[in-house]
C-alpha cells in the first residue's frame, strides 16, 4: 500500500492508449488557451498603457478602420479555434468508445456501498468466477467493462489507465480500457455515493499475459479444504457463524452473494475496498469491529472468542 | 407625523418590542423543537449464540402470582436509518423468500394485523433469533442482534405500527407493494395457532 502512494495516480501521469488521447488533448488545450491568455493579457495592456490623442481617434477613419480590421480577425480566430477543439475531442471521444473485438476480455463490475464486486466471464459458464475491490487485466490486451450498480450510483474512475463512468442503478453502461505497461494502478469511486465513498477504492493490476494466465486459473479454482487443525477449526467458525450471512467461500456451503466472495481472500492485497494493508492483525481488526475503521459499513461488528478468532484467522490466510 | 406618533406612543411601542422579542422567542422554541436530528449508531452490539434479553412473553397467563409485563422496546423503533436498514436485510437474507413482501406464502404474512407469537418488539426479536416451529429457523448467533432489531422494526412498519416518518418511502427494486409508509395502522390481534402447529 505505502509503495502504491508513492507512485503517481494523476491524470497528467497516463499508462493507457486511451489515457494518452486524453492526456494529449488536454496538453493542446492548455498550451492554446495559455498563449490565447497571454495575447489577451497582451492586448489588454496595450490598451490601457498607450498613450491616447483624445479627439483624433474619433476623427482619424484610418485608425478606426484599422481596429474593425483587428478585431475582426481576432473574432475570427478564436471561432476557428473553438470549432478546431470541437472536432478534435469529437475525434478522441469515437476513439475512446469504438466497438472492440472479440479477443476483449470480458468482466463485469458491479459497485456496491461500499465496494467493488468483479466477475470474470467466459464462454464456459463453470470458468466463471467473483472477486473484489482487485481488477487484474492483462497488459495489451483491450478488457470490456460492464458496469451495475444494485444500490446508488458509484463511479469507476482509475485516472491512469481510463477514463470515468458511472455505474447506475437498473442502467447497465459500458466502457473500455487497456493498460500498456505491468504495474498496479488505483482507482476510486468518483461519484459521492454514502458515508464511506471515500473509502472504496480499487485496484487496478495489469500483468504480462502468462501471469495474468496463471491468476485467472489459480481463482478458477475453489477454495482447497482445509488440512491442518487452527484451520480446519476456522472453517467451522466461519461456517456457524454471522460471517456466511453474506459471504460466500467456493468449494464450502458459504455462497451468500451480499458481501465480498472469499474464495481468494488472501490472494488480494487489501481489505476492505484499498482501505488496510491485508494483513493478519488488521484482518482480525477488521473481523471484531469494522465500524471503527469505516463507520456505516454493512459489516456488523462480531465478537468471536480469542481462540475461535485465531482459528478463523488461520482459515482465512490459507484462501490464496 | 412619523416622529409625533413614536413620541406620543413611546411607552405603548416599549411593550410592542418586548411583546415582539417574546413573540420571536416562542416562534424560535417552536420551530427549534422539531430540530431533532435522528443518530445513526454504527457500534452494534455483538452476535452471541443465546438471546441477551428477558424472555418475551405471549400471553399474560402464568401460573402463581401475576408479573407486571415488562416490555422492551427495539432501539430502531423511531429510526429511518435502522428501518431501511433492516429492509435492506429483509431481503438480503431471504426474509422475502418464505415471506414475501410481506403478504406471506410459505410463511404467514406480516404486513396484515394478524399475529401468531405476538406484535410486540421483543416477540417478534425472539421469533427471529430463536425460530418458531414449523419453519421458521433460528438466527441466533447467525445475525447480529443490532441487525435483528432493525429487522424487527421493518417487520412492524409493514403493518403500520410504527410513525409514518420513520417507516420506508421507497424500494430499491421493482415496486411490489404500496410503501411501509402509506401502510394503515392495523390494531395487532392475537391469532390462534396454525392447525399445523397445534400437531406438534
Amino acid at each position: 500500500m505505502l509503495s502504491l502512494l508513492q507512485q503517481s495516480h494523476s491524470v497528467l501521469n497516463p499508462s493507457s492508449p486511451q489515457t494518452r488521447l486524453i492526456d494529449r488533448l488536454w496538453d493542446a488545450m492548455y498550451f492554446v488557451s495559455a498563449v490565447v491568455f497571454v495575447l489577451v493579457v497582451l492586448a489588454l495592456l496595450l490598451s490601457v498603457f498607450r498613450r491616447r490623442d483624445s479627439e483624433a481617434a474619433e476623427t482619424d477613419p484610418g485608425q478606426e478602420r484599422s481596429l474593425t480590421t483587428a478585431v475582426s480577425i481576432a473574432t475570427a480566430l478564436t471561432v476557428l479555434i473553438l470549432f478546431g477543439f470541437l472536432v478534435y475531442d469529437v475525434a478522441v471521444g469515437r476513439q475512446l468508445t469504438r466497438g472492440l473485438g472479440k479477443d476483449a476480455l470480458q468482466v463485469r463490475v458491479i459497485g456496491h456501498q461500499w465496494w467493488w464486486e468483479l466477475q470474470y466471464r467466459d464462454s464456459v459458464a463453470q470458468n466463471w468466477f467473483t472477486t473484489a475491490n482487485e481488477l487484474h487485466i492483462p497488459v495489451g490486451r483491450p478488457v470490456a467493462l460492464e458496469l451495475l450498480s444494485t444500490d446508488v450510483i458509484h463511479s469507476f474512475w482509475p485516472p491512469t489507465v481510463s477514463q470515468k463512468r458511472d455505474l447506475i442503478p437498473g442502467k447497465d453502461n459500458s466502457l473500455w480500457l487497456q493498460a500498456d505497461t505491468p504495474g498496479v494502478y488505483r482507482g476510486q469511486c468518483a461519484e459521492y455515493c454514502g458515508q464511506q465513498h471515500a473509502k472504496m477504492a480499487f485496484l487496478v493490476i495489469a500483468q504480462r499475459p502468462d501471469s495474468f494466465a496463471s491468476w485467472l486459473a489459480a481463482q478458477r479454482d475453489t477454495a482447497l479444504t482445509p488440512t491442518t487443525q487452527p484451520a480446519i477449526r476456522g472453517q467451522e467458525v466461519f461456517l456457524a457463524s454471522s460471517c456466511v450471512m453474506c459471504h460466500a467461500i467456493a468449494g464450502t456451503p458459504a455462497g451468500s452473494r451480499i458481501g465480498p466472495d472469499l474464495t481468494h481472500l488472501a490472494s488480494r492485497r487489501t481489505i476492505a475496498a484499498g482501505t488496510l494493508p491485508n494483513t493478519r492483525g488488521n484482518l482480525a481488526g477488521w473481523i471484531v469491529n469494522p465500524q471503527s475503521i469505516k463507520p456505516g459499513t454493512r459489516m456488523p461488528p462480531n465478537q468471536l472468542k480469542p481462540a475461535d478468532l485465531q482459528a478463523l484467522l488461520a482459515y482465512l490466510e490459507t484462501l490464496k | 407625523m412619523c416622529s409625533r406618533f413614536r413620541e406620543g406612543g413611546a411607552a405603548a411601542g416599549q411593550r410592542g418590542r418586548s411583546f415582539a422579542a417574546l413573540r420571536m422567542t416562542a416562534g424560535a422554541v417552536i420551530v427549534l423543537v422539531a430540530c431533532q436530528r435522528e443518530e445513526r449508531n454504527f457500534s452494534g452490539m455483538p452476535p452471541s449464540a443465546t438471546s441477551t434479553m428477558p424472555a418475551a412473553r405471549e400471553s399474560g397467563l402464568q401460573p402463581g402470582p401475576s408479573v407486571r409485563s415488562t416490555s422492551i422496546n427495539g432501539p430502531y423503533e423511531q429510526n429511518a436509518y435502522g428501518v431501511a436498514q433492516g429492509k435492506t436485510l429483509y431481503n438480503a437474507f431471504n426474509c422475502s423468500g418464505c415471506h414475501f413482501q410481506g403478504g406471506g406464502g410459505i410463511g404467514p404474512p406480516l404486513m396484515d394485523d394478524e399475529w401468531v407469537y405476538g406484535s410486540r418488539p421483543e416477540n417478534i426479536f425472539e421469533t427471529i433469533a430463536e425460530g418458531r416451529p414449523n419453519g421458521m429457523p433460528s438466527f441466533g448467533g447467525k445475525i447480529n442482534p443490532d441487525q435483528i432489531w432493525q429487522i424487527v422494526a421493518y417487520v412492524r412498519s409493514m403493518s403500520g405500527l410504527l410513525r409514518k416518518d420513520v417507516a420506508t418511502g421507497r424500494n430499491d427494486d421493482m415496486q411490489v407493494r404500496s410503501q411501509e409508509q402509506a401502510a394503515d395502522k392495523a390494531k395487532p390481534v392475537q391469532s390462534a395457532l396454525p392447525p399445523s402447529a397445534e400437531r406438534q
